[in-house]
């Protein structure tokens, strides 16, 4: 193996894509470290302050797609105050001192600003592809930039990010130059766009190969759009509201069977459900069908839409589709492998609602379903275990009980059977989120038989710090948990501080961990930061007390040590 | 945020000299019109159910005393933070009642039809809107050209059930307090023909004019 030239050594790592495999790879020796860094064009980093741009550099100086991601998942929902941290900028200073090459830059849950996108924009010759993922702190101003800079573009896709849109004319920026897109995803900014601009945009690029307009591009501007770009294999649609008898419609209509080549649609923002037999030509041919931020699209037009759809492999609703609508499914999309539920009225209970029925039906029908996320009014142990019986496929199961701590509506027993199948069941599970009304009983079951669990989100669970300990000390592979509003304490988190070392993150917010608690913590274990954060009081009197209870802590391995970014109400123990 | 307030039984029941009401800064509302009113204060915090003491406080007791006029478990849970896990594009595409749609009538029109006001985010966008539904009709034009026979005014009945002209008001006050619309033939609004466009529109397209 020494006496391979390190071109062919190169060479054979070309064909080692995974992230997994190539770390592996550069552990073998010291020469396959060297040849593996040098020829390493992606790079991942699941948390942007477990390591700095520097050392990041150093190492893959010819880094060409980077991944980062920013803020605990526990941001998504509000749990995480605005500035705790995440920021692009040093990242990108760093990356055009050392890397000129870049090409590729995606980003979740981090702060972008629009500076920085600007020095994006003019620093690197080859950029081709920009993906933000539920990120802030840029406005429509910063896409300007990008638009007018990046020579030869490729992707731009935007996905629930909360961007200041201050209705310029960012889509005009692009140069008549370019016409190198492949992907363009907008449909998140909620203001206007020029909509010749628009139709320009498209016409000039025959690459287009995925499309998602928002809410203020009409019906109208929809028909030329797929007139012109009759390639596309993923369309979002933005406004879809017109009288369905008039001469514009049946045009839409017309051009949308003719687009045989879309595969996932998505949008309906603003829809007139009368106009959805317009998409009936395309549904055979769908394999991924987005309705979820389509509120205005009720069960039985859901309903009629999806018996269309006999290919679809993946499904986005709202819970308009009801149990019935479920059934249709489950009847209907045998191919089904990745379903998501949400809820239309997150805050009560509405007619629209699913529960054990639906899902029940759906893993009776859909053997293949490997994923899924379902918000639901309420579960059985019944339920669940037949599910588990019908699909123990699963790779991701994420159940969300809307109303926290309900128990089995029928027995009025926890939860802990029920998903206890689940794990037993899916020996395969990655990742699990459980609602309900769960004992401690629960926690055994997963750190007994989740063996695979790498990621686990547990909300107003368990009786005890035995809770804990369960899952911790079973699941051997477990990178990723957080934890809110549960009763674990000191004791559970000091038990096996070594473990926290082989996780990317912890997350505990509203448990009964104490400040004496976590600085325990943070002394035995130098690689972690430990942060605790509090918004309510400044920085010097929130350490006082050890007896204190921590509201909220994130922990997580890092190799450089507490972050200099830290806002006041972040406290690095 | 948690209530740590001191003396917050105090605060809740001075609240009514915390009432904020609608208008224009500096213009003073006269009364008998309680549209105008937002939530008072004890209904603004994002309520946590942890007590003072970081305990878990499940029943929500804490928050019938304090905040008087907020309803009982159901509210409390609606403002448990973070929960449901959903993101706020998503939670905001569907506020609780799903969406908020108004009837909108066009003198002339044979049909009245519907939109959802959520869906806009300015008068500029919600009456292009209109105009597209009803395509033979120009209103946008309104605020900008005097009126002809053929202009319409768009008008809009509130929650107190007048008729009221569209663009006075914040358009996010708007949103909350207009109850459906009629877009009134020019030559019956003649007459009713203000001297001075609404505040909120001219600023908004002049706005526009120079952004």
């Amino acid at each position: 193996m020494n006496y391979f030239p390190e071109e062919v050594l190169e060479h054979v790592f070309d064909f080692i894509t995974s992230h997994k495999d190539r770390n592996a790879v550069s552990l073998v020796c010291k020469t396959w470290y060297q040849v593996e860094r040098e020829s390493r064009y992606g790079v991942f980093i699941g948390n942007c302050y477990a390591i700095n741009p520097e050392r990041l550099i150093a190492r893959f100086p010819r880094v060409r797609s980077l991944t980062l991601k920013g803020k605990p998942h526990f941001a998504d929902f509000n749990l995480v105050p605005h500035d705790w941290g995440a920021f692009v900028d040093p990242w990108i200073k760093a990356l055009v001192k050392g890397c000129p090459d870049l090409e590729e830059l995606r980003l979740k849950r981090m702060v972008v600003s629009d500076d920085s996108l600007e020095l994006l924009s003019r620093s690197f010759v080859n950029f081709k592809s920009l993906v933000l993922v539920s990120c802030d702190g840029f406005s429509t101003d910063g896409l300007a930039a990008i638009a007018a800079n990046c020579r030869y573009l490729r992707e731009l896709d935007l996905q629930e990010n909360d961007v200041d849109d201050r209705r310029g004319h960012w889509i005009s920026c692009f140069p008549e130059t370019c016409t190198s897109l492949v992907s363009l995803n907008f449909a998140c900014l909620k203001g206007e766009i020029s909509l010749p601009a628009l139709e320009r945009l498209v016409a000039r690029n025959p690459n287009l190969r995925s499309l998602r307009l928002n809410h203020t591009v009409p019906f109208e501007t929809l028909k030329k759009i797929l007139t012109q770009a009759s390639k596309l294999v993923d369309l979002g649609t933005g406004c879809f509201v017109h009288h369905p008898k008039s001469e514009s419609y049946h045009k839409l209509k017309n051009a949308m069977s003719k687009c045989k080549s879309v595969r996932s649609l998505s949008g309906f923002l603003d829809v007139a459900p009368r106009c959805l037999p317009a998409v009936y030509p395309i549904c055979a041919n769908l394999t991924s069908l987005n309705l979820s931020y389509a509120p205005g699209i009720n069960g039985n037009e859901l309903i009629k839409l999806i018996r269309h759809c006999k290919n679809l492999r993946r499904l986005w609703t709202l819970d308009y589709i009801g149990d019935k609508g479920l059934g249709v499914v489950a009847a209907t999309c045998k191919e089904l492998e990745e379903l998501r539920v949400f809820p239309s009225d997150p805050f009560g209970p509405g007619n629209a609602a699913v529960t054990e029925e639906g899902l029940v039906a759906i893993s009776a029908g859909c053997r293949k379903l490997h994923s899924l996320l379902y918000f639901c009014q309420q579960m059985t142990n019944a339920g669940l275990i037949t599910v588990a019986k019908n699909c123990p496929n699963f790779i991701r199961f994420r159940l969300c009980i809307l109303d926290p701590k309900k128990p089995d509506p029928v027995t009025m027993q926890p939860l802990d059977e029920g998903f206890g199948a689940i794990v037993q069941s899916c020996k395969r599970l990655r990742r699990l989120s459980i609602s309900g009304m769960l004992s401690d009983q629960v926690f055994l079951y997963i750190g007994m038989y989740a063996e695979q669990l790498e990621m686990l989100s547990i909300a107003f669970a368990g009786d005890s710090d035995k809770g804990l300990l369960y899952v911790l000390n079973g699941c051997k592979k477990l990178r990723k948990l957080e934890i809110r509003d549960c009763p674990f304490g000191d004791m559970a988190l000091l038990m096996d501080v070594d473990k926290y070392e082989g996780m990317r993150s912890l997350w505990m917010s509203s448990c009964e961990l104490t400040l004496g608690g976590c600085k325990t913590l943070a002394r035995k274990m130098p690689m972690l930061n430990v942060e605790i954060i509090d918004e309510n009081s400044q920085r010097e009197s929130a350490l006082v007390d050890d007896r204190q209870r921590v509201e909220k802590m994130y922990l997580y391995r890092t190799l450089v040590g507490p972050r200099h970014d830290a806002p006041d109400f972040v406290s690095t123990l | 945020m948690v209530n740590h307030f001191p003396g917050f039984e105090t605060f809740a029941m001075d609240f009514k000299e915390t009432e904020l009401t609608l208008g224009p800064p500096g213009e003073f509302r006269v009364s008998g019109r309680k549209s105008g009113k937002k939530r008072g204060f004890p209904e603004m915090l994002d309520l946590n159910l942890s007590g003072p003491n970081g305990r878990r406080n499940d029943s929500g007791a804490q928050l019938e005393q304090e905040a008087s006029s907020s309803p009982k478990s159901p509210a409390a849970k609606e403002q448990l933070v973070g929960w449901p896990p959903l993101r706020a594009s998503r939670k905001n595409a569907m506020r609780s009642g799903g969406s908020n749609y108004v009837k909108v009538a066009v003198d002339g029109a044979p049909y009245l039809r519907k939109v959802d006001l959520q869906m806009y985010i300015s008068y500029e966008q919600l009456l292009k809107a209109l105009e597209d539904m009803f395509c033979y009709f120009t209103i946008r034009n309104y605020f900008m050209e005097p009126m002809n026979g053929y202009e319409y005014v768009p008008t809009y009945e509130d929650k107190d059930g007048d008729w009221m002209m569209v663009g006075d008001v914040p358009w996010k006050i708007f949103v909350e307090s207009c109850k459906r619309i009629r877009l009134m033939k020019g030559s019956e609004a003649a007459g009713l023909e203000p001297r001075t466009p609404p505040q909120n529109a001219v600023m908004e397209a002049a706005e526009e004019d120079s952004g």
